[in-house]
């Protein structure tokens, strides 16, 4: 074994056993996702479920029943039947009930004209449930005219029925349209930036700050076997933290796997080393755990949570945010993982966007090494 | 001044390799950016460090040291010079010297979450040390270091003096052709100094090993056989301990205390005449002195008898002189005519020798204090009292429960059993009130390093609650007191170690507190500043202030009225330093009674969990 490996090991070890006995950063790096992905995966959904409805028939009959009766045997709707307009708007006022459906008293008469109306009454204070309950209330009757087509033996072109199929869109690749789906592959790039980023960025800063790197420096000692012996060992960690996450993706969420598991792997990997190389470079720029904390806090978790496109859209952000959001190498990984997950192996984009992190796992990098030197100018 | 000494000689073009020096430094100036303007840290320096011996570089702080010694391992680059060290030139080769050298910096960076065992192995491979070789010299460095009962003990749970000898041993795991040692005691207590001094000694002479290092510590400087003294970067004097001790030649004399003064106030009274004397220290029952050059050598100038002179010829005789004269008399030359020392020292009230009335009040009594941490004693059964006015010593080796005592006494850290008063407050049910009548210095100096000196003294008199008129008349008195006129605006963490220990005793002194508590106040602070220290100590002590101070220097026990010797919790000695050094044995210094009781205790124990 050559000097540089024997060195490069024997400092590896070191830092493993600095993990191992530093509680701190086993809770980044393995308990911390655990929670998050709780938090985020149960705590944090998008849908409504459950929802208080108010159902007003002004005249019940049995094709009115069964057109709502959709709601009844469905997780999103909780409906409470209402005798009149009067009561349901009660309800609504005390916000017993989040929305009001009401057919009119001729509803079987227009259908047959293909004409039928269904009012949707909504509370508009929580503008996120509302419009949930609007999709919602929109699907669930697309699906019933779908059916009564499907029975029909009509297309949906020929009935002229529209909507039907743009409604149906925005649950593609993700058909319950559970927000689980997309959250968790969000939640594993949040993780993996935390322990790439925010870990390293303090170990390194640790190092100057305790003064242990003098003591290193004056050693055979190069600096690409210090910078290699931290990236190593939370290299391991956090592909450990993303075997959890996916663990907890897969059989926790049921979210699928449509792309393949080891371009996953690999894109991860490729990630996750841009991750570490900021947080390398920030901590050899700072040589502060305050300040690289700070930082990386900053730079790279809070633009991962925000402008990465995990809860919003890219598309539809101001240009700031969007440009600001492209500039981040997370919203490159997030696309992957979304691709990976609910659409496939989509070459065109994994190429694209791996060549992305590629560029930036130099850049960091790069950094890191350039302020790195063996002094303490 | 390098004029009088021999010269070590240029090295010639063809040097005989073993006259080669180690490290040789030709016009070496580095200079850092500073806020307003460059500072110069080392300025044209010629330097030639002999191999196969020890070299000590002396000097006060800011006086280049850790500066140098950087550049010497390639840490830092030379602003213009040559540096060659081994032969090689620094700025070209970093690496190839690293390989070779071994370097102990101030704050050595042991991994704290790490063995001992681990730590050694970790340095072992890093310097390529194999395997065969590594057994035995780790069993040799156990041994020497007294860490074998402790290899499987984290790092960060060894003691203070147990961690720095640890370096020594990780920076000794091979045998480097140039050791480097910065300041390697700072913060230890003379039991491990010892300790460690004894390992650095030995290595050398197994080894042969060239040796640079740098202390605050004279007597550690005279060690060596070869002596630098540093200041501002510029290089004072050098050559062996012997050649430089012969500067104050004939000028050294010490004074038996005459019936009825205090050491401290002769010392006082003495440095308070700089035409005549030099420096003055307190030694047991005598004060040692060293005379100016201008009053002449042989014999004492008689105006030192002029009544009311509490001397008389007959008390005074002359002693050898020490490195630690030759060093103040270097300095004080550099100085003049602008002497520091002489300026601050007129500011001081004028030495008092009337004997102080032994009558003073207690103010502080402890009796049986206790402090547990879990099944851990830190303080057991502790008894003590202080009277109006005196300086009180808390003295003991690293953790043997000094902090612990002193935060229970400033009532930071509640007790676990005993009676606890603190200027006639039960410290146990008013330790608010207790508090305002006490200052506190910590070692730390709790000062905040982006405010100004005002701003911080602005903030602590509000935090004491003076009012705003009173509070900016007592912040001109402190100013000029603790002589930091002119640096009002200057950043307090930008100042030099010195500077913000005068800063940290003004703050704690805004008040005006009839008690002080000095917490390791003058560690790491060199010969000059310290004297000075004690001088305001004399001056406070006169005007009524009562003083509770921690301290490694066992020589500054001698400025103590009464002192408390510490180890393991128990208290070993309590008395006047006379009673404690008749304690250790009548040693002649108060370090080596310290060391003797400590070790006879330690002696005893361990005999006791012996049998």
């Amino acid at each position: 074994m050559n000097a540089f490996l024997r060195r490069l090991a024997a400092l590896t070890v070191k830092e493993l056993r600095q993990i191992s006995r530093d509680m701190s950063s086993i809770m980044i790096g393995l308990v911390l996702p655990i929670i998050l992905i709780l938090i985020f995966g149960y705590g944090l959904s998008l849908d409504v479920k459950n929802a208080p409805v108010a159902v007003v028939m002004e005249k019940s009959s049995p094709l009115v029943r069964d057109v709502l009766s959709g709601l009844n045997g469905s997780r999103y709707f909780s409906p409470r039947y209402v005798p009149s307009m009067h009561e349901a708007e009660e309800l609504l006022r005390r916000r017993e009930v989040d929305a009001i459906l009401r057919t009119g008293s001729d509803f079987d008469r227009l259908y047959e004209k293909g004409e039928a109306e269904v009012q949707l009454i909504l509370h508009g204070v929580d503008s996120t449930t509302a419009t949930l309950i609007g999709q919602y209330t929109g699907a669930l009757l697309s699906l019933r005219m779908q059916a009564e087509l499907d029975r029909s033996g009509l297309t949906a072109e020929l009935a002229g029925t529209k909507g039907a199929a743009v409604l149906q869109s925005r649950i593609w690749f993700n058909e319950a349209a559970d927000s689980s789906w997309y959250l968790v592959p969000g939640l594993i790039v949040i993780i993996m930036t935390l322990v790439g980023a925010f870990l390293t960025a303090l170990i390194m800063a640790r190092e100057w700050e305790r003064g242990t790197l003098e003591s290193l420096f004056v050693t055979p000692v190069g600096r690409a076997e210090i910078l290699l012996s931290k990236i190593i060992p939370y290299f391991l960690l956090g592909m450990a933290g993303l075997l959890l996450c996916l663990a907890a993706a897969r059989w926790l969420f049921g979210v699928p796997m449509r792309g393949s598991m080891t371009l996953f792997l690999l894109c991860s990997s490729l990630y996750l080393v841009v991750a570490l190389g900021m947080g390398l470079a920030i901590s050899s720029v700072t040589r502060s755990q305050f300040l690289s904390c700070q930082i990386a806090i900053v730079v790279s978790f809070l633009p991962a949570v925000i402008l990465s496109g995990f809860l919003f859209d890219l598309r539809s952000v101001p240009l700031v945010a969007r440009i600001v959001g492209n500039i981040l190498p997370a919203t490159y990984y997030m696309d992957l993982l979304k691709t990976l997950f609910l659409a496939g192996n989509n070459m065109h984009i994994i190429l694209r966007d791996s060549a992305a992190l590629l560029l930036y796992a130099a850049l960091f990098m790069g950094v890191a090494i350039r302020f790195t030197r063996k002094n303490l100018d | 001044m390098n004029d009088d000494l021999p010269d070590t000689g240029t090295p010639s073009l063809f040097p005989a390799l073993k006259e080669m020096p180690v490290v040789s430094a030709r016009a070496l100036t580095r200079v850092f950016a500073g806020k307003n303007a460059p500072v110069t840290a080392l300025s044209s320096l010629n330097l030639d460090v002999p191999a196969g011996r020890m070299t000590a570089v002396v000097g006060p702080d800011g006086a280049g040291k850790t500066t140098f010694l950087r550049m010497l391992c390639g840490l830092l680059a030379p602003t213009s010079g040559s540096l060659l060290v081994l032969g090689r030139d620094v700025s070209k080769e970093a690496q190839g010297i690293q390989n070779r050298i071994s370097y102990m910096p101030q704050r050595f960076g042991l991994y704290e979450d790490l063995s001992v065992q681990e730590n050694l192995n970790l340095y072992a491979e890093l310097h390529g040390v194999p395997a065969s070789v590594r057994r035995g010299r780790f069993a040799r460095l156990l041994e020497m270091t007294d860490l074998a009962p402790f290899t499987e003990r984290p790092a960060g749970k060894l003691s203070g003096g147990m961690k720095q000898k640890l370096a020594l041993a990780c920076t000794l795991v091979r045998s480097p052709e140039l050791l480097l040692l910065d300041e390697p005691s700072v913060g230890v207590d003379p039991l491990s100094r010892r300790e460690l001094w004894a390992i650095i000694t030995n290595m050398v002479a197994e080894e042969h090993l060239s040796v640079l290092v740098s202390t605050a510590y004279m007597d550690e400087a005279e060690r060596c056989s070869h002596v630098v003294v540093l200041h501002e970067g510029h290089i004072l004097a050098q050559g062996t301990p012997e050649e430089l001790c012969r500067l104050t030649a004939g000028l050294c004399h010490t004074a038996r205390l005459p019936a009825g003064v205090k050491a401290r106030d002769l010392q006082a009274w003495l440095l308070d005449r700089p035409s005549m004397i030099m420096d003055a220290v307190p030694e047991g029952r005598n004060v040692r002195f060293v005379l100016t050059p201008e009053c002449g050598k042989e014999s004492l100038p008689a105006g030192l008898f002029t009544p009311p002179s509490p001397l008389s010829p007959s008390l005074c005789s002359a002693v050898p002189p020490r490195l630690e004269d030759s060093f103040m008399f270097l300095l004080r030359h550099r100085e003049e005519p602008a002497s520091s020392m002489n300026e601050a020292v007129k500011e001081e009230t004028p030495a008092v020798l009337s004997p102080s009335e032994p009558e003073a009040e207690t103010v502080i009594e402890v009796r049986d204090l206790v402090r547990r941490f879990g099944s851990f004693t830190a303080v057991a059964s502790t008894s003590f009292t202080v009277r109006r006015g005196e300086v009180f010593g808390l003295l003991g080796p690293n953790g043997a429960g000094k902090t612990t005592t002193f935060r229970m006494l400033c009532g930071l850290l509640p007790a676990s059993g005993g009676y606890l008063s603190v200027a006639g407050e039960d410290l146990r049910r008013a330790a608010a009130q207790a508090r305002t009548r006490v200052g506190y210095v910590s070692q730390k100096f709790s000062l905040y390093a982006n405010l100004s000196v005002l701003e911080n003294l602005h903030f602590f008199g509000g935090v004491y609650g003076l009012g705003p008129f009173a509070l900016r008349r007592r912040i001109r008195e402190v100013l000029e007191q603790f002589d930091l006129e002119g640096h009002e605006h200057d950043m307090s963490g930008s100042l030099p170690g010195g500077f913000k220990q005068r800063l940290s005793m003004a703050v704690g002194m805004l008040h005006k507190p009839p008690i002080l508590f000095l917490d390791e106040p003058t560690s790491g602070i060199d010969p000059q500043a310290r004297r000075l220290f004690w001088r305001r100590i004399t001056s406070l002590s006169n005007e009524g202030t009562t003083i509770i101070i921690t301290t490694h220097f066992m020589e500054e026990a001698e400025y103590c009225d009464r002192m408390l010797i510490q180890d393991a919790g128990r208290v070993l000695a309590l008395g006047t330093p006379d009673e404690v050094r008749a304690q250790g044995g009548n040693a002649s210094s108060m370090e080596e009674a310290f060391i003797r009781i400590v070790e006879q205790s330690r002696a005893k124990q361990a005999a006791r969990e012996g049998t």
